[in-house]
Parts: structure tokens; sequence; C-alpha cells
């Protein structure tokens, strides 16, 4: 058999405060922090009328401290209980105002214990109606030492002739180059200048999709253009160029990629291809023999 | 001919994985009132003003000349900015330099920053632009292949990249300002770090830091305290594809080289300098460096760091720091590599002292290898 039992004094007991924590809790209700001394010199927040070592009365000096306060020590609330002053995690705090020589227990909304340590700076977080009590402060936060500067440019972009031109041909399933009119190097994506020597490029080449793979690295980080990881990107030397280009192997295992191997691309359904490199899923190696580097 | 230019001043922060603080104006403040406490002087002291960093991507901040000219006492200066790519930190001290050399200036600053915890390097440089043909992971990605092609060129064995990856980490021990310290490292430790990006291992690549350095840049009727003087300057350039481009070796580095050679009249690199701080963010980097700058024959790279000849101890110590192995705030990494050289000839650089150092060598790169600075800093005047 089991019963609830509820003891509560209707309305609550009251406690008379005597002048000292009175006069705290008065100063508390103006959103101001005050501690008072000893006559030692100590400064004691929350303030008492008696000095706790010694015994003697306290001074009648009323000191200001804070606002601000060092966690001496903490203990994490994971799971909130209903008296409790925040109903999501926080943390029991003592907590020595700036000023003051003894510390104060508060709870401290850090959001997660992570971003608890000894020594972190506080504030207290006020309750816009306050009524003399503790729990004015609804309770400490950390100091501000970082915020959050969100930049987002929106830009519309144009391939531009060139590599306009290049996209259209790889829209029909063609990799187009240009042969430079004064050093005949053959570059691929199609440009209009040499890179090297500046001479405009007017002479277009068809280059065919098979190629070698010069160098390549086996990456073992996602990437969202990789269908997996570990996953391969290459320099491929495309026949008839003279610049390679950067692209995925796929079709063989990344460990199984060499220099010098022979592949070709693999195409996109011709239905699916747009003016676009994704036309290209990756190079997959032909099976004929390695070119000698 | 120009006029001399020495560098009386040098300052560091501790290179770290998050500086939280600092906001980004008191991280180059910290580095530049140390660089003018060392040289005894004030921001009133100083001319003109240079800042380097990475590109705006890195930490989204796209104009550090305006939001730091005043953090860098530059109102009512001179103040410029310098944008190379990963080798912004060298060229940002050799623009200072050249206004040195060039009877602009008396007294110039020069600093460069960043705050990789803002933001993250590897996202700056994957955009994935439209209509782009190409297909890069970030810098490990990219530089991966080239890495491969040295070693299938050379025939040198797997483990070099490892002997690197533990000596620069041993050197950063002996560096206060170095960000990864890992006492008692040694192949065992790299070889049990997962490959990244084949055949780069973790810890065979640089970490991400929060730092800045700085510089104080003087003409010679203007120095004050221990000066290092300026031998030589060359930045070169080349574009990233080009047809019969050598991406193990590119020419731009060569040519940079041959040029500051040149310039500080040195026909033997290895045996003329005392110490080199060179750009290596992926350690296989200084075996390639080492043939791209003719510190050896090419092929030959791999053979010398495999002989401790590039150890602190070795007869010609690369990056005594620990380098960008250690620390790397990628807009001032290669200015700390110009500032680790004239720390050296200057004798202050403390536990990582090359002894005697006279002449040395401060090296960056940038881009996808296509930028290059280098300068050469010595103890007398040139």
């Amino acid at each position: 058999m089991r019963s609830e039992h509820v003891l509560e004094f209707p309305g609550g007991y009251t406690r008379t405060t005597g002048p000292v924590i009175g006069r705290f809790l008065t100063e508390l209700r103006d959103a101001r922090l005050v501690g008072v001394r000893t006559a030692q010199g100590r400064v004691l927040v929350p303030p008492l009328e008696y000095d706790p070592a010694t015994g003697e009365p306290v001074t009648g000096e009323w000191v200001p401290v804070g606002p601000a306060g060092t966690v001496e020590s903490w203990a994490w609330v994971g799971t909130p209980r209903p008296g409790h002053p925040l109903a999501t995690p926080f943390a029991w705090a003592l907590i020595r105002l700036d000023g003051a020589d003894t510390a104060l227990v508060h709870a401290v909304d850090a959001g997660s214990a992570k971003a608890m340590r000894p020594g972190l700076r506080v504030r207290p977080r006020w309750r816009a109606e306050r009524a003399g009590h503790i729990t004015d402060i609804e309770s400490f936060v950390p100091e501000v030492t970082g915020m959050v500067a969100p930049i987002r440019l929106t830009y519309q972009i144009q391939p531009g002739e060139a590599l306009s031109r290049f996209l259209a041909k790889v829209r029909d399933g063609i990799l187009l180059g240009g042969r430079c009119d004064s050093c005949h190097a053959v570059y691929v994506p199609f440009r209009s200048a040499c890179p090297q020597c500046g001479t405009p490029i007017t002479e277009e080449v068809e280059l065919p999709d098979t190629g070698t793979i010069t160098t390549f690295a086996i990456n073992n980080l996602p990437d969202p253009r990789a269908p997996e990881v570990p996953f391969v990107s290459a320099y491929i030397l495309l026949d008839g160029a003279d610049v390679p280009m950067i692209a995925l192997v796929g079709g063989v295992p990344a460990h199984e990629v060499r220099q010098g191997m022979r592949v070709r691309a693999v195409w996109v359904p011709e239905a699916e291809r747009t003016a676009s490199m994704a036309n290209i899923k990756w190079f997959a190696p032909t099976g004929e023999p390695d070119v000698e580097l | 001919m120009s006029n001399r230019c020495a560098v009386i001043g040098v300052g560091q922060t501790k290179y770290q994985t998050r500086r939280l603080d600092v906001s980004i104006a008191g991280l180059v403040r910290e580095a530049a009132l140390r660089a003018l406490q060392d040289a005894g002087l004030t921001f009133a002291d100083i001319d003109a003003v240079v800042i380097g960093k990475a590109p705006d991507l890195f930490e989204g901040v796209m104009m550090p000349e305006a939001y730091l000219a005043d953090a860098l006492g530059a109102a009512g200066k001179p103040m410029m900015r310098v944008h190379t790519a990963g080798s912004v930190g060298g060229s940002t001290a050799l623009v200072g330099a050249s206004l040195i050399q060039g009877g602009v200036h008396e007294r110039v600053l020069v600093v460069a920053f960043e705050k990789q915890s803002e933001s993250n390097a590897t996202w700056a440089l994957s955009t994935h632009v439209p209509f782009s043909a190409s297909l890069v992971v970030g810098a490990g990605g990219y530089f991966a292949p080239h890495i491969r092609e040295y070693m299938r060129r050379t025939g040198a064995p797997g483990h070099i990249g490892t002997l690197v990856a533990v000596k620069d980490r041993l050197n950063a021990l002996k560096n206060p300002y170095a960000h990864l310290r890992i006492p008692g490292i040694d192949r065992k430790t790299v070889e049990a770090t997962p490959m990244l990006w084949e055949p780069i291992r973790y810890l065979e690549t640089c970490p991400s830091s929060d730092g800045a350095c700085a510089m104080v840049l003087s003409s010679e009727a203007a120095v004050t305290g221990t000066p290092a003087w300026v031998h030589g300057t060359a930045m070169r350039s080349e574009p990233i594809f080009r047809a019969g481009r050598d991406t193990v070796s590119p020419q731009a580095g060569k040519d940079c080289a041959a040029d500051v050679y040149r310039q500080a009249g040195i026909t033997d690199p290895r045996g003329e300098l005392d110490v080199a701080e060179v750009y290596v963010p992926f350690s296989w980097y200084e075996p390639m460096w080492l043939e791209n700058l003719g510190f050896a024959a090419d092929g030959e790279g791999w053979k010398l760091t495999e002989s401790g000849a590039t150890a602190l101890d070795g007869d010609i110590p690369w990056n005594a720091s620990g380098g960008v192995l250690s620390a790397n705030p990628i807009g001032a990494s290669g200015l700390i590599r110009f500032a680790e050289a004239a720390l050296q000839v200057r004798g202050r650089a403390g536990e990582h002292q090359v002894d005697g150092a006279r002449r040395a060598l401060g090296h960056a790169y940038g881009g996808g290898a296509q930028f290059f600075a280098m300068w050469i800093v010595g103890s007398e005047k040139p």
C-alpha cells in the first residue's frame, strides 16, 4: 500500500532576513551585487552578520562586487529536477564574484559540460521582474568570447566563351582541345589563349576520350563529387593533348591504379548528358599495356 | 645597386590550434609589438606597414589592410596588402624589403597572419565552382600526385617522408613558438597514422594553426639593435597549367633560387649557406625542394635527407624551427620562414640556434607550387 502525502505550509514559511542579508537582497532586487567587509578586511558574498572564521561582527562597510565572476568548481546536472532553477542541463557552480573573497553557489547555463571549467568567466542573467531573492538571478552565463559571422555570397557564374565551347562539345560526348598557333601545344579544356606564350588559340582539336594516367592521389577523405572513399583523383593526359586533366578514376580498386595506366572516359547515358563534365562518370582502365612514362 | 636592408626586429605568437583569447587584431598586434620591442622601437618609428594573409575565403576577412590599419599603427601612413597564396608571407617580407631597398622608407613593419580556427582551409580550397572541369580536393589532394611522381622518378624509398616528419617535429621541441609538440616522436609514430591523400600520411602533413609573425625592416642608417642583412631577394611565378610544366620541380622555383643565389654570390648553396628555412608543408617536399633549390642534384635530394645532412646537427640544417610541418598559420607561414632565417643569423634562435650561422635562406611557395619567394640574410653586410 502506498499513498502520496504532501507537506507544505500554506503560503510558504517566512524568513526574516535581518539587516545584512536584507541589504544584500534589496540590492539584488535593484540588480546590484554587494558584499560586506569583515573586520579582517575580507569581503563576504553572500554576506553574513558575522565573520564565519572568527565569530566577530562584520563591519558596516558594503562593497560593490561583480557583476562578473570566476567559476571555482562545478558539478554538472544532466537531468534537472522540477525544483531546479533551469529546465535544461546546467552546472551548479561556486562562483567568486570580482571583488569578493568568498564564492556563492549558483547555476551556470553553459549549454554543455564541455563548456565548463575552473576559471570560466561568467556573468549574471537577471530576471526582468525581481523580488529580492537569490533567484532574481535566473542563472549565470559565460562571458562572450566569440561570435558567428555568417557570410553568404551568391554569384551568377558564366563559363566564358572558351569553356562554353568546350562544355557544348562535352554535351555531344566530345573532348575539345585547342592548339596554340605559336608553340603548337594542345590544351584541354579548350581555351582562348596559351598560358605559356600568351598567343590566342584559334585551332580547335577534337581529342579522343582515351589517355594515360601520369600520376594520382588516393584520397581517403570524403568528397561530394566522389562516389566512395577511398577514391582516386588522377592527372590524365588525353591522347594528343599536352596538358593533363584532373579527373576521377573508377572501375578499378584504388590500390590497383598505376602511373602509366591506359584509361577511357566512362560517359553517362546519352539521354542524361548536359553541358557539364558530370557527363564523364570517371575514367576506367582500357586493359591496354601501361605506357612508359 | 639597391640600398641595404636589414631585419632589426622579429615577433611571433605561440602557434596553436585555436587562439580563443584574442581577436584577429589582437593576434597581429601581439606579433607586431614583439617585433617592435625586439627592435627597441614603437609604432611611431615605423614609416609604412605591409600585411599578408592567406586567400580571403580562409577566414572570411577580405580587406585586412582596411580592417587592421589602426591596429598596426598605420594611421596616416602607407599600408598595403600582398596576396600570393601560400607564399604570401615571403612575398610580404620582400615587398617590405623593396620599400627599403628602393629608398622609399627607412623602417617598414611587415606582418602576416592566419586564424585557421575561424574557418577551414580545405573547404576554402575546394569550393567546387560551376563549370569547372577539374577535381582537386584540398591542398593535400593537389600535392599528393606530384609527391608520387617524385617517388617514381627518383626511386626514393617510402620512408624518406617519415624521416622528415620526425626530424622537423624533434626540432619543434626546441622552439617555444611551435604548434606541434610530440615528445618522443619516431618513425613508428608517423607510420601508425592513416593515409589521408596517399602517399601522404596524417603526420606527414602540417597542422592547422592560429598565429601571426612580424618583422621590422630597416635601412642601413636606421638600424637599431642586432641586424640581419638582406643579401638577396627574389620572387617568381608560373601558370599552374601549361604544356611541359614540371610539377615536381617547377621552373619558377629553379629560376627564383638562381636569382637569389646570384645576388648573394652563392654558387654552392649546401656549402655556402649555414641553415635554411624552407616551406615544407608535406614531408616529401623536403627532398623535392632540396633538388629544386640546388642543394642536391636531380634525383639525389632524398639521399641528403636520409644521410641526416638536413638535421639540426647535419651540415645544412633545414627547418631548425620545426618548419611548416610543426606550425602552419598559412598566411604567416612564409614570413615565419624568412623571420627564422633572420633569427639564425642574428644568433637569436634560442635552443634551435645553429651554431655560428652566418648566412641563411628563407623560402616560401604557394598556389599549385606556382608562386615562389626567397631571401638570403646574413650576419655581415652584403
